[in-house]
């Protein structure tokens, strides 16, 4: 019964930025990355990206799930992914986007170094795989 | 210094050099107990002891996180960097969980000298105390001014936060009975000082009356063997220190305020400090320092030798087997374990010999 062993866990912050005030997707995401043994952060509504990138470098998360429905993620995410790279965390960071992002969108956040973007019809497992098999391989 | 890795000797010079994503990482290793760690705190351990620990522990929901934040504020507005560790033991042991402080720490967000980290039990017991002291001592050599230790004070996944600060703040909130009784168990006796938060509604004033009856009939000679705040090591006097074993000379005062609004927090702020200056000016503070590095002694030789223990159980077929063949009447525990022990012990002795005879040379 030693207390001395690695101890890894996954670790995961779940932000919501923009000022749209619904986090409902946040919270199920969060919730079901808990059930799935993930160790989740939730840093509640409204998060400017410089507190988002405050958050996850401090906490030194493996996953960064960003929930974004105001539209204004073709400005928000970047300056995100920016943040992090000033701080030499986005390497080591698996960045997931969800919420409604149109498709013509996608290719220029993917450029931007997003990891996976889930749509509303994303099922939790999915993401919760994918997570499964991305995150954490520094 | 301990050796240092290539990769944690580069890690330890960022951190030194108050790069806060080395921070993080060092706490990190620290927390998942990488290979390396112990190294890693060794080489910092010399670099501890400048900063304030403070622990605000109580009740879930009684506005610790929400405090802390309006504490953290002040801290900033004197120019002081903070560190916080938020602890969330109530997390269960297996499987994952959504830690929350965070959220009402939002006041001072995007400042990078606040620094803000959030921990779970991840099925330690013992082990997350010796996490949070430990990520203490990175903020600590990382230079952090401040450092706040949260952590819920109830049940007994409670964090040992006397191991860790050198002032505790008890949280309560009016009208609570539950708390009252949280502190008849026993958390009344690591309060350095109490805060009535919530103080904008209405029971506040008989919490504090109730809150400053209790204290007084703890700190009256007629309550019998009191050990005085921080104290079940109840050590015989030490004059050498100074640490009497008791805080006679400190009555924890109790404070009121609205963690939303930020009143009463200054009065906080004031308290803590006239604490930690009685804590210098009584030589209690070199006591206290000396009683964590015991406890951190000690369980950090419980650990190992444990591990050693388990090593040998697992020579011998592991504990299944052992416990099988007790389970058979074939042996019994006692036998079992003098033999796993006996060759420990005669190791011990015999390292334990050459080194006298060293010395006699
Ligand atoms: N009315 C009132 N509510 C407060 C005060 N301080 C905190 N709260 C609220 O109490 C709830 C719990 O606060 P939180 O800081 O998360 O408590 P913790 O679980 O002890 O960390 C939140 O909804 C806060 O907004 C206060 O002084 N007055
Ligand atoms: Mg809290």
């Amino acid at each position: 019964m030693s207390t001395d062993h690695a101890q890894r866990a996954t670790r995961c912050l779940v932000a919501k930025v923009g000022l749209d005030g619904h986090d409902r997707g946040a919270h199920v995401i969060a919730r079901a990355f808990r059930d799935a043994g993930f160790e989740v952060i939730y840093s509640g509504l409204h998060r400017a990206p410089e507190e988002i990138v405050q958050a996850a470098v401090q906490e030194d998360v493996d996953v960064l799930g960003i929930s974004i429905l105001s539209g204004a993620h073709n400005t928000l995410i970047p300056k995100v992914i920016e943040g992090l790279q000033s701080y030499d965390a986005f390497e080591d960071t698996l960045i997931l986007v969800g919420g409604i992002i149109p498709e013509e969108d996608k290719p220029q956040l993917e450029e931007a170094g997003v990891d996976a973007i889930f749509g509303p019809g994303t099922s939790i497992e999915a993401t919760v795989e994918f997570v499964r098999e991305h995150a954490g391989s520094e | 210094m301990a050796d240092l890795s290539e990769a944690n000797a580069r890690l330890y010079e960022s951190l030194l050099e108050g790069d806060h994503a080395a921070l993080a990482r060092v706490i990190t290793k620290i927390e998942n107990r990488t290979p390396g760690y112990r190294e890693l705190l060794a080489a910092l351990h010399a670099e501890t002891g400048s900063a304030s620990v403070v622990g605000v522990t109580g009740s879930p929901g009684t506005g610790k996180s929400t405090l802390v934040d309006s504490l953290t504020k002040q801290y900033r507005e004197a120019g002081e960097t903070v560190g916080v560790i938020a602890v969330d033991p109530s997390s269960p042991y297996t499987g994952g969980s959504v830690l929350g402080d965070r959220i009402r720490m939002g006041s001072t967000a995007g400042d990078m000298d606040v620094f803000v980290r959030s921990m779970s039990a991840r099925g330690r017991l013992g082990g997350l105390s010796m996490a949070t002291a430990d990520a203490v001592k990175a903020l600590d050599a990382f230079g952090k001014d401040r450092i706040i230790v949260e952590t819920v004070g109830a049940g007994q996944n409670e964090v040992d936060i006397v191991e860790t600060a050198e002032t505790v703040a008890v949280v309560v909130q009016p009208g609570s009975g539950d708390d009252i009784q949280l502190l008849k168990a026993g958390i009344l006796e690591i309060g350095d000082l109490f805060v009535v938060n919530k103080a904008d509604k209405d029971e506040t004033a008989g919490t504090v009356a109730d809150l400053e009856t209790m204290i007084h009939m703890d700190a009256s000679p007629t309550a019998g063997l009191s050990t005085g705040h921080h104290g079940p090591s109840a050590a015989e006097p030490d004059p050498e220190d100074g640490d009497t074993g008791d805080d006679s000379g400190w009555t924890p005062p109790v404070i009121e305020t609205v963690a939303t609004t930020g009143e009463g927090v200054d009065d906080l702020r004031a308290a803590l400090d006239d604490h930690q200056q009685y804590l210098v000016d009584s030589g209690e503070a070199a006591g206290r320092r000396r009683r964590q590095a015991e406890t951190e002694i000690r369980r950090l030789l419980r650990t190992d030798l444990g591990e050693l223990a388990e090593g040998v159980l697992d020579r011998r077929g592991g504990i299944e087997a052992v416990a099988s063949q007790v389970a058979r009447r074939e042996t019994d525990p006692y036998t079992v374990v003098e033999e796993l022990v006996d060759p420990l012990e005669s190791a011990v002795e015999e390292s334990l010999a050459a080194e006298s005879e060293a010395s006699e040379k």
